[in-house]
Parts: structure tokens; C-alpha cells; sequence
């Protein structure tokens, strides 16, 4: 454990202080997957870290989780309960994931091995971390496998996952990443491969079982509206950076920064009639030459001379963050 | 306005995953009607097993129906052959989810869209060549794109190019299954513009399926709710999301995760899993999940009733609650 353990007053249990993450791609070139993120998660807390595909958030994820391509450079701080997980060797890496740091990834079927019972990989999930005995921990795993709802848990222990529909198999693996009480949990596109109605029961669990054991989620998605329905705080990420963060309530009611406000405005769901949908014109900036200024400058219906330099990061009205010139100045204004 | 599309109790079964003498049938569809008028986008919604994709390929002739007729400008498809299928074919054009699924990896831009020109003799050489180039404007992409492969294009260029191939012989009606499920938000916004655009400035019908209520109270003037190979719920975009009658299409909407500021998931809107379309609930397929389940539901298939002229709903529980609540229901 670090001297910083406990300096947020024992409520963060994550905490990235400036991490960038670069991947080597072909022609001995990098790309900036990640460029200075800086995040916290509080203990029973729900971060959505939300943003289109390519803006970063899932290599941002494998970096929490140890978990990123070979030959990957991270600079920065990942600190777990105040502990630096950044350069911890494998072994360590495999001893705390599962353990205090789990991952809920988009697909069951590939988190899940298909040829042993379910039952029993919760059952391993716990005794790969607790010198239990075999019969503890299949007690446990059956009482796990009620909580998640899985409608007679005793008899289907000893089921393969292919008896199982989409949404009862991520509900496994929820009951195998909580169960050790993990002090932060990774959840990637958790309900994207799911319909609509099996979605809302998977977040409201994963909501009540978390709030529950205190741990602390970072949920990643697409989905703006994922977010509002069971997170705390949001960060938006594009091209790698965090634009904008805060409360879900001040940001999807006030977004700050300009890429915000277009994604919540090219949201159907959120426009009610019909009509032109606003468009964000051209494409994302390529990472292996990012601009030096603000990275959505060239696609920003208020970019301006002074976004060729990096934007600073505001505080807003709301206690929230915005890197945006356009915020620069009201904060002046307002001095 | 005159019809463009009858589709009339649709049966359609497959055989089960497996093997053996008793082998069971998936019931895809369950005597599905639907009607589309010319020029109009109707929405199809459903999670899976709904039977919405599968629908969408009778209306397209890729898939005969076990019974009943699609009846298309006044023509029955179902079983049509030669030189007659070929021309509903040229009026009723696909758009899939993922353009390089249906793209040729190895042919350009431009020769993709002038397939379809060649394969139903639409003008002259020198007018095709100068079609492709309008029908690339149409689209939003710009001449240069003509000579360009699938692969150095984004997603939402591809889905473009796809809609520009399914325009090339002149459609009265496209289906359009899932068009924008694989694009990012800011680019789904713009296809979803341009759908838009072809039925107001070519009149070009669509049938849009999606599994997005969102998406599809966007574009669609008329939503039909598809619930395990049947339709729930049917009506004009306006009554059926202003008042949704069947406890499914209300569940649905309540699921539907909305990014506003005060759109909280307080409870869940519909428990239970999704049963398969293999063994299907008897009656209603939806009373196992059903709150307002009544000894009935179990025993009778509810048919679809008149809410409005506009608007109709395969619940006789939600509509006697609803009359009983001071709205009497239109008597045909």
C-alpha cells in the first residue's frame, strides 16, 4: 500500500491520475489509445465512462485490469484502495483480479467455459481467493446464484451455460465477479448484447447488488441512456480524453462541452419528433498523430483560433469538469 | 392513399437445432397481418424471437411463408417465379445491418451500385454510368467515392452505399432490417436522416425493423410491436407511443433506456425471460409475463381489436380496463 491510501477520506476506492495508454500498431508507429485520463470511483458509486467506438474506453478499462495488448506503454496512476497497480508483476495482477478488481464484460458466453457447470465456476471464482473448503464454496455459489436470480439455483448449479439464455448467463457471471466482494468492479458493455427488457433487469441487479456490497462500478458504454438510468456520475470520453465529467443530472441537463451536447442531441430516443436529427460532421482525428490542441476542434461548430493549444480543464457551476477554451472564458467572465 | 403491402396471416416454422424422427419446429411467425400504404415508413419492433427479421424476408421473398399471402401492389408473392419475381424484386429492395455482409469486398463503390442497374437493364451504359453518379449524390457521397472498396470506407459511408444500391432499379418499397444497429450514435443520426429523406423527396416506402423503439418512433409513421412471432400492438406513431395499450409495448417503452437527466431505472419494468419460439406459451404468448394475466390468456389467442380506427391491440384486458376508464373503443 502507497502513502496516498485513504486520501480522499476512504471514499475512492479507484483512482486514475493522468493515465495514457499507447498500443504499438504496425510500421513501428503508436497509437495514444488513452491520453490523460483522470477519474475516480467511489465506494457503492456508479461511473459511466460513455463514448463512441475508437474513443478509448474499453483499452481504459483493460489498463485498470492489467489487461491490455502486449508491448502496451502506460503512464500514470491506477490506484486501487490507494495501492499503484501500475507495473505490478502478472502474478500480483492475477492475485487481486477476481478478487478485489472484477470484470463484467459484454459477452457471457466468452466469459463463461461452456463444457463445466455454472455452479461451479462461481464455485472457483471463490476458492481461486479463499481457503475454503469445496463444500463452503458450492454453498456459497448457490447462494450467489439466488441472488443474482437464478429461479432454483440448487438444481441448475449443475448445468452447462448453454442451457441458459443470454441474460441468465451474464447473471453468472455477475454472481462470479461479486464473489469475493470486489472493492471495484470493471463493467464493459455489460447488457449490449441483450434485449431491452432482459437490459433493465441486468442493471437493476447489478445496481442493487453493488449499492449493496459497497463496491465501486465503472460502467462502460455507448449508451448515453444506459448511463441515466443507474449512474451516479458520468465522464465522456472522445479520442481518448475525457471531455467533460460530472453528476449524471448537471451533465445531461447542462453538457458543457460541445461534443456533449451533440451526442445527447443525435440521440433519437431523445429528440421525440421527427425532423433532421443534428449530425457531428467529419470523423474522429487519427491517434497515432493526435492534435496537439483540443482533439474535437476540427469537428466543433464553436472551435476558435485558441483550440490549436490544449484546453484547459474548468470547474463547472454544477462541481463538475469541462476541458473546453469555451469555459475558459465564462469562468473569467464570471471572476 | 392505396395499399402497397397486405400481408395476410403469415405462418412461417423451421425445423428445430438437432436431430431425430420428432424433430420440433421454431414458430418464427403465427398468422402475422400487416398493411403498408405507398410512400409510408412503418416501423416493426420486437426483441428476440419476435419473428421481426423473419417477416422482413417474406415481405422480400427470401422466405415462403408455411401459409398465408403477401399480397404486393395488388400481386401475390408467394410462390412467384421467373421474369414476374424478378420485377417485384426490382420494386422491392433490401438494406441490411451490415453493408459488408451484402457489399463485394472486391468490387468498387461504383460497381456495386451499378449492379443493380445491369441486373435489371435500367437505360443505357452511358446513362448508368451517369446514374451511379447521381445516385451517389443522393446518398451523400460524392463522386470520387465511386472508385473506392468497401473496406477503405467507415460504417456509416458502407450503410450509404447499400442504400444506394437498394435505390438503383427504382424501388416503390425498401426493407430495411436493423440499418442502423451497427453504427455509432452520431452516425446512425445521419442515416436515419437520409431514410427520412428518401420517403419525402422520392416517396419510397420503407419497412424499418429494429429492436429500437427510439429509433423507430423516429423515422416510422406507422409502429407495429412484434412479440414471439405475432404482432401486439399496431397503430399510427402518434397513438402508439402517446397511449400504448398492450402491457408488452408498455413494458418496452419503459425499458427503453432514454438519456435524459431524470430517467432513472426506479423498478424493472418487465421480469422474466423471453420463452422460445420452440415451445411457445399457449393463448396469449405473453401472459407468462403478463400483470394484468387473466384465466383466459392462457387458453385464447387474443385477437387484434380496434383502440381507434388508427390503432389497434391483441389485449382484451388492457382494452375492457381502458373502456372501463371512460374511452370506449371504436366499433367497427
Amino acid at each position: 500500500m502507497s502513502e496516498r491510501a485513504g486520501r480522499n477520506g476512504g471514499g475512492a476506492v479507484l483512482e486514475l491520475h493522468d493515465l495514457s495508454v499507447r498500443i504499438p500498431v504496425s510500421g513501428g508507429r503508436w497509437v495514444e489509445a488513452v491520453g490523460g485520463v483522470t477519474l475516480t470511483v467511489g465506494s457503492a458509486e456508479i461511473v459511466g465512462l460513455v463514448g463512441e467506438s475508437g474513443c478509448g474506453k474499453s483499452t481504459l478499462g483493460g489498463a485498470i485490469m492489467g489487461l491490455l495488448p502486449g508491448g502496451s506503454r502506460v503512464a500514470g496512476e491506477v490506484l486501487l484502495r490507494g495501492q499503484d497497480l501500475r507495473g505490478l508483476a502478472e502474478e500480483d495482477y492475477r492475485r487481486i483480479r477476481g478478487d478485489d478488481i472484477a470484470l463484467v464484460s459484454q459477452d457471457p458466453s466468452a466469459s463463461l467455459d461452456p463444457t463445466f457447470p455454472v455452479g461451479a465456476q462461481v464455485a472457483e471464482a471463490i476458492r481461486n481467493h479463499r481457503d475454503v473448503s469445496r463444500r463452503a464454496a458450492r454453498e456459497r455459489a448457490v447462494e450467489l446464484l439466488r441472488v443474482v436470480g437464478i429461479p432454483d439455483p440448487g438444481a441448475r448449479y449443475a448445468d452447462p451455460p448453454h442451457r441458459f439464455s443470454g441474460g441468465m448467463k451474464q447473471r453468472v457471471v455477475i454472481a462470479a465477479a461479486l464473489a469475493n466482494d470486489p472493492a471495484v468492479l470493471i463493467a464493459d458493455e455489460p447488457t449490449t448484447a441483450l434485449d431491452v427488457t432482459i437490459q433493465a433487469q441486468i442493471l437493476h441487479l447489478l445496481r442493487d447488488l453493488t449499492v449493496r456490497s459497497g463496491t465501486g462500478v465503472l460502467l462502460i458504454t455507448h449508451d448515453l441512456g444506459v448511463v441515466a438510468q443507474v449512474c451516479d456520475r458520468v465522464a465522456v470520453m472522445y479520442a481518448g480524453q475525457v471531455v467533460e465529467q460530472g453528476t449524471v443530472r448537471e451533465v445531461f441537463a447542462h453538457p458543457s462541452h460541445p461534443y456533449t451536447r451533440a451526442l445527447l442531441e443525435s440521440q433519437p430516443a431523445a429528440h421525440h419528433r421527427s425532423g433532421d436529427l443534428p449530425v457531428i460532421p467529419g470523423r474522429v482525428p487519427d491517434l497515432s498523430e493526435p492534435p496537439a490542441g483540443c482533439r474535437f476542434a476540427a469537428r466543433c461548430p464553436r472551435a476558435h483560433d485558441r483550440c490549436a493549444a490544449p484546453p484547459p480543464e474548468i470547474r463547472t457551476a454544477g462541481g463538475g469538469r469541462v476541458s473546453c477554451w469555451l469555459h475558459h472564458d465564462t469562468a473569467r467572465e464570471a471572476r | 392513399m392505396t395499399g402497397l403491402l397486405d400481408v395476410r396471416g403469415v405462418v412461417v416454422t423451421f425445423p428445430a437445432p438437432g436431430a431425430g424422427p420428432r424433430r420440433r419446429r421454431v414458430h418464427a411467425l403465427s398468422g402475422v397481418d400487416l398493411s403498408m400504404r405507398r410512400g409510408q415508413t412503418h416501423g416493426l419492433v420486437g426483441e428476440s424471437g419476435s419473428g421481426k427479421s423473419t417477416l422482413a424476408r417474406c415481405v422480400l421473398g427470401l422466405q415462403r411463408p408455411d401459409e398465408g399471402s403477401v399480397v404486393f401492389d395488388g400481386t401475390e408473392i408467394v410462390g412467384l417465379r421467373g421474369k414476374a419475381l424478378r420485377e417485384v424484386r426490382r420494386r422491392i429492395q433490401p438494406v441490411f445491418q451490415d453493408p459488408l455482409g451484402s457489399l463485394d469486398p472486391r468490387w468498387t463503390v461504383g460497381r456495386s451500385v451499378r449492379e443493380s442497374l445491369d441486373a435489371f437493364g435500367v437505360g443505357s451504359a452511358l446513362d448508368r454510368e451517369r446514374r451511379v453518379k447521381e445516385l451517389l449524390d443522393l446518398v451523400g457521397l460524392s463522386p470520387d467515392h465511386a472508385d473506392r472498396h468497401p473496406s477503405q470506407l467507415s460504417g456509416g459511408q458502407r450503410q450509404r452505399v447499400g442504400i444506394a444500391a437498394a435505390l438503383a432499379s427504382g424501388p416503390d418499397l425498401i426493407v430495411a432490417d436493423e440499418p442502423v444497429s451497427a453504427l455509432d450514435v452520431s452516425v446512425q443520426a445521419q442515416i436515419l436522416n437520409l431514410v427520412s429523406r428518401l420517403r419525402r423527396d422520392l416517396g419510397v416506402a420503407v419497412l424499418f425493423v429494429s429492436h429500437d423503439l427510439g429509433v423507430v418512433e423516429h423515422v416510422s409513421q406507422e409502429v407495429s410491436v412484434m412479440y414471439l412471432g405475432r404482432i401486439v400492438e399496431t397503430g399510427s406513431r402518434e397513438e402508439l407511443f402517446a397511449e400504448p395499450v398492450h402491457p408488452y409495448t408498455r413494458a418496452l417503452l419503459d425499458a427503453i433506456p432514454v438519456p435524459e437527466p431524470d430517467a432513472r431505472l426506479v423498478h424493472v419494468p418487465l421480469p422474466g425471460d423471453i420463452p422460445s419460439p420452440i415451445d411457445p406459451p399457449r393463448g396469449c404468448r405473453f401472459h407468462p409475463r403478463c400483470s394484468l394475466r387473466v384465466d383466459a390468456c392462457s387458453r385464447e389467442r387474443p385477437p387484434l381489436r380496434p383502440v381507434t380506427a388508427a390503432h389497434h391491440v391483441a389485449c382484451p384486458v388492457a382494452l375492457q380496463a381502458r373502456s372501463q376508464a371512460g374511452t370506449a373503443p371504436v366499433e367497427h
